[in-house]
This record gives structure tokens, sequence and C-alpha cells, in this order.
């Protein structure tokens, strides 16, 4: 498949992704901006107001960045393992399988899907950021890279959960027992300077962490870690998951009998 | 070179079931090929490792002469399938279903959409461009997994039982544009439980039974192998007694209705002679049975003895 045509494929791929979640875009789209704005109330207006200051930020300034990162989190991976289970489920998968398509521009494809909605999803948390909280960005750079970088790197890890699944419960136990709890415990409401020292070297095993702490510093420019190593981190993960997904594609793990 | 050539095709799933044990076809360019088999003899597996849907133990298939394990994209590029049962998202409107397939061929968007709005007007469901897939009927269904199987024009075309569950004005339909599509130039396989249709349409014929190639012929010389048909005939009048047809196996079903075995070597010109001499005037005649119909049993009861 020439070069050009590989590109036309990738687009129709990412079209009909991004088609997908914005059509049914009161499902995919308001809910976690609502969450997100219950979560400023809770945690920042009220409670926040009774914490006090963190690195020199308000709480409610401090929760920001690990609030934006935890929706572009949850939604890159769910629309990806949603969509490519649900399209396992209704077998039209094999309208790719049996076309030319190589299996890079399909992992490639619905990858940016997941971008997609994790950017969208992002940029909506953040709009209703502002009417709690007077974003002034540190680094649009870093900003702008975790952000991409993360809702790649979590459509990926939906990508392969959805390639193992074989019931729509498959698709929920690793958001709900995996996910969530290592992105509640990756900073998004602390600084890990505030545990003991034992739970601090506990969560720097957790990579969610680099990601929050990368975006706060674009956001705040303030983080528990070096920056560098938030980046190879996030960078490996990349391509370990790409490299993962593609042999799985390649053996037809899921897909071929 | 071959539309396609399969050689010694093995396949053993997982748990050890072993669906195909050497399935071997060779399908000439322009055919209109059947293939056939009872249920659970290997043609949903072989057509799904030819259009890579499954992953096969070991042997060979080629497409137009490309083989499929060297350089399955272009081999890919030949085929169109319209699968056994429905593999579309039910939850995408029509036309977005043919615009995506042609997508997944590295066609441009605008020639996507061109050939959507050809094939959506030929299987004649332009007006459902629109609507979900799963506001489409059974027919329109088949049909729009007929058109998205042309979208990218294949030379090869497999057919899987294409009109299982449509009722006889489609099903004819669909004969009609099936025959126009092979009249065309595309090469078509045509998997079906119907065997008058496979009489009908196709030229070519294999016939696969546990996991082997059982025949592959041409039509016409798998006809002729039968030694006998059975003809009911209509007569224009009652008639009370069987009248004297020589050599002809004649019985009386009922006052009006003649059944007569015809080997071969014999003519139905003599048999009417004979019945003229009687004063007795056929109206009307049918097989008794599928011609193809007695040739698949007999040749499924010999596998089955071997």
């Amino acid at each position: 498949m020439k070069l050009s045509a590989q590109y036309n494929a990738f687009k129709t791929i990412a079209i009909k992704e991004f088609l997908r979640f914005i059509r049914i875009w009161l499902q995919t789209v308001v809910p976690p901006a609502i969450t997100v704005a219950l979560y400023f109330v809770i945690f920042g207006e009220l409670i926040g107001s009774q914490i006090g200051d963190i690195d020199g930020f308000s709480y409610i300034d401090f929760i920001v960045p690990g609030l934006i990162l935890m929706a572009v989190i949850s939604n890159s991976y769910a629309n990806c393992v949603s969509s490519f289970f649900s399209s396992k489920f209704h077998r039209s998968v094999e309208e790719m399988m049996i076309s030319p398509l190589p299996n890079y521009i399909i992992v490639a494809g619905f990858v940016s899907g997941g971008m997609l909605r994790g950017i969208v999803v992002g940029v909506a948390v953040t709009i209703v950021s502002m009417f709690f909280t007077r974003l002034e960005i540190h680094s649009y750079g870093v900003t702008i890279t975790v952000f991409i970088l993360t809702s790649i790197l979590f459509a990926l890890a939906g990508f392969i959960n959805a390639v193992y699944a074989r019931t729509f419960d498959d698709i929920s136990i690793i958001p709900t027992f995996i996910l969530t709890p290592l992105t509640y415990l990756g900073g998004i409401f602390y600084s890990i300077n505030m545990l003991p020292e034992f739970w601090q070297q506990v969560s720097l095993a957790n990579p969610i962490l680099y990601m929050i702490n990368a975006f706060r510093y674009g956001l705040l420019g303030v983080t528990d870690i070096d920056l560098a190593t938030a980046f190879i981190i996030i960078i490996l993960f990349i391509t370990g998951l790409f490299i993962f997904a593609l042999q799985l594609l390649n053996k037809g793990v899921g897909i071929k009998p | 070179m071959k539309a396609l050539e399969i050689n010694d095709l093995h396949k053993t799933y997982g748990n050890g079931t072993q669906a195909l044990c050497g399935v071997r076809l060779e399908v000439n360019p322009g055919d209109f090929y059947a293939l056939l088999g009872p249920n659970g003899a290997g043609k949903s597996t072989t057509i799904g490792i030819i259009c890579s849907l499954v992953n096969k133990t070991s042997g060979k298939v080629k497409v137009y002469g490309v083989d499929l394990d060297l350089d399955p994209a272009t081999a890919r590029m030949h085929i169109g399938l319209v699968p056994q049962e429905y593999n579309f998202n039910i939850f995408e409107p029509v036309g977005e279903i043919l615009i995506n397939q042609a997508g997944y061929y590295g066609l441009p968007r605008k020639l996507a959409r061109e050939r959507a709005k050809k094939y959506l007007k030929k299987l004649e469901l332009w007006d459902r461009r629109y609507n979900m897939a799963r506001e489409l009927s059974g027919g329109m269904r088949r049909r729009l997994m007929i058109a998205r199987a042309l979208v990218h024009e294949p030379r090869l075309l497999i057919l899987d039982e294409p009109t299982a569950g449509v009722d006889i004005e489609i099903r004819r339909s669909m004969w009609n544009f099936m025959r126009e599509l092979n009249a065309s130039g595309t090469t078509i396989i045509l998997t079906t439980h119907y065997l008058e249709e496979a009489e009908s349409l196709c030229n070519n014929i294999a016939i696969i039974d546990k996991g082997v190639t059982v025949e592959q012929t041409d039509m016409r010389s798998l006809l002729d192998r039968l030694n006998m048909e059975t003809f009911v005939l209509y007569l224009e009048r009652e008639i009370n007694e069987l009248p004297d047809c020589g050599d002809y196996h004649v019985r009386l079903v009922d006052n009006s209705t003649l059944e007569v075995d015809m080997h071969r070597g014999h003519d139905l010109n003599g048999l009417y002679a004979r019945l003229s001499e009687c004063n007795i005037k056929v109206v009307s005649m049918r097989n008794k049975s599928n011609r193809l119909e007695q040739l698949f049993i007999s040749m499924l009861k010999t596998n089955n003895q071997k």
C-alpha cells in the first residue's frame, strides 16, 4: 500500500473515530466536564479553602492540572477501549482486517480517535476550570506536549485492553481497579512531598504521577519530580505499548481464530 | 494466472478441531464459481483464510498470482467479501459505512464518496444513505454488504450465502445483479445452500466436505454425471391407467400426473412420441428434484463411506 493510500486510510479511521464520539457528545464530552466542575466546587471551593496553599498555590489552583489530566486519561482510554471492543463485538473490525491496511495504521487510527477525545474533553474541562480559577500557563510547550503524549499513552492502553476483552465487563475492570486508583494516587489532590518517606518512594512507581507532575509544571511551574525523567517515562511507555499493540494485531490475538 | 489458487490448505483451531485437511481450489478469472458443502464442511473457514479473517495452519493461497503470505496487501486489494452474517456497525449511517470501507483501501475521501454513491445507487440504497444501518430491513442489509464489498472494485468477489433469508423477489434481483457483475468481468465465488441458485448461476463448482475438496469441475460435466433424472409430467386430461411407454419407466402419480425416470441415453422426444400415440398431451413438466442436489447428496454419501 502506497504512503498516500496509507495516509487516506489513517484519515478515514481518524474521522470515523472522531465522528463516533462527537455524534454522542452529550454522553462523551459533557459528563466529564460536569464531574470536574463538581470536583472544583467540592474540593476547590468548599474543602480547599480549609486546606490552605500547596507549593505556593491555592488548593484549587494546585488541583487544576491533575483534574484536567485525569479527564484526558480516562477519556482517551475509554474511547479506544469502547470503540475497538465494539468493533470486535459488531464484527465491523473485519472491514479493516480484509482490507490492505497495515496493522500500524489500524493502531494509529484508533489511537488518534482516543487522543482526539482526550483533547476535546481536556479542552472542555479547561474551559470549565476557568470559571473557578485563573489559569496562567507557565510553559505552553510542556503543557501541550504532556497533554498530547498522555492521551496517546492511555489510548494505546485502552486499545490493548480492548484486544484482550471478551465481554463488556472486561473493558471496565482495568479502568475501575487499576486506572482510577493509580490516577487518584498519582498526586492530583496532593503533593507527594506531603507523604511519609516510604509512601513517597511507593508513589514513584506510579507512572501517572510523572504525567500529572509534568503537566502541573507546564501549567503552574511546580513539580515533585524531574521533568526529563517524566518525559522519558512517558515516551518509553508509549513506545512499549505501541510495539505490544502491534504484535497483538500481527498475531491476531482476540480477533482471528 | 488463476484468480484464486489454494493448495493443501490446513486449519486446526485452538480447541483441536480440524476444520480443513488439505483443501485445494482453482478459480479462473471470470468464473462464477460455486463453493458448496454441508454445514461444518469448512467453506467459511476457507473463505476466512482467503480474506485474512482466520489464521491458516499451513498451505498456500494465491490471489491473481499474489501469495497471501508474501504480499498480503496486494492480495487483499483484489478481494471483496460479502460475509454470511452482518458485520457492520449498526449505529453508523449507511453512506459512511461505504465511504469508510473505500477509505480502508486507501481511496481519497472525494473518490470514496463517488464510489459510495455509485454502489448505493446500483443497490438501490441511495435514498437510505443517511439512515443508521440498524434501520434497514434484512434485504437492505444484504444489499449494503454487497455494495460495501464492491466499493473498492475488487477483481474477485466472494459471496458467502448472500441470499440466505431474503425473499424471492430480492433473491431474483440479486441473481440478476450478480450475473451482470460477472458478465462485466468480476470473478465470483458463491457459497450457498440453495443448490438451484448454484446450478442457475455458476459455471464451475467445488464441493468441500469434512475439510477436503471432494469435487472440483465445471457445472456441465458434473451434471452430465447424473445417470438418471426423474421428471414430473402434467397431463392435459385425466387418465385411469398407465400408458404403454416401452423402455421408459413411467409411474402414475395421480390421474393427471406422471413421473418418468430418464436414464442416460434416453430422450424426452421418444417419450413424447409414445404418449402422443396414446393420445396423451403433456401440458407442462419439471424436474422432480434439483439435479445438482441429487449429485451433491450422492457425493457426500460416497465421501462418508470412505
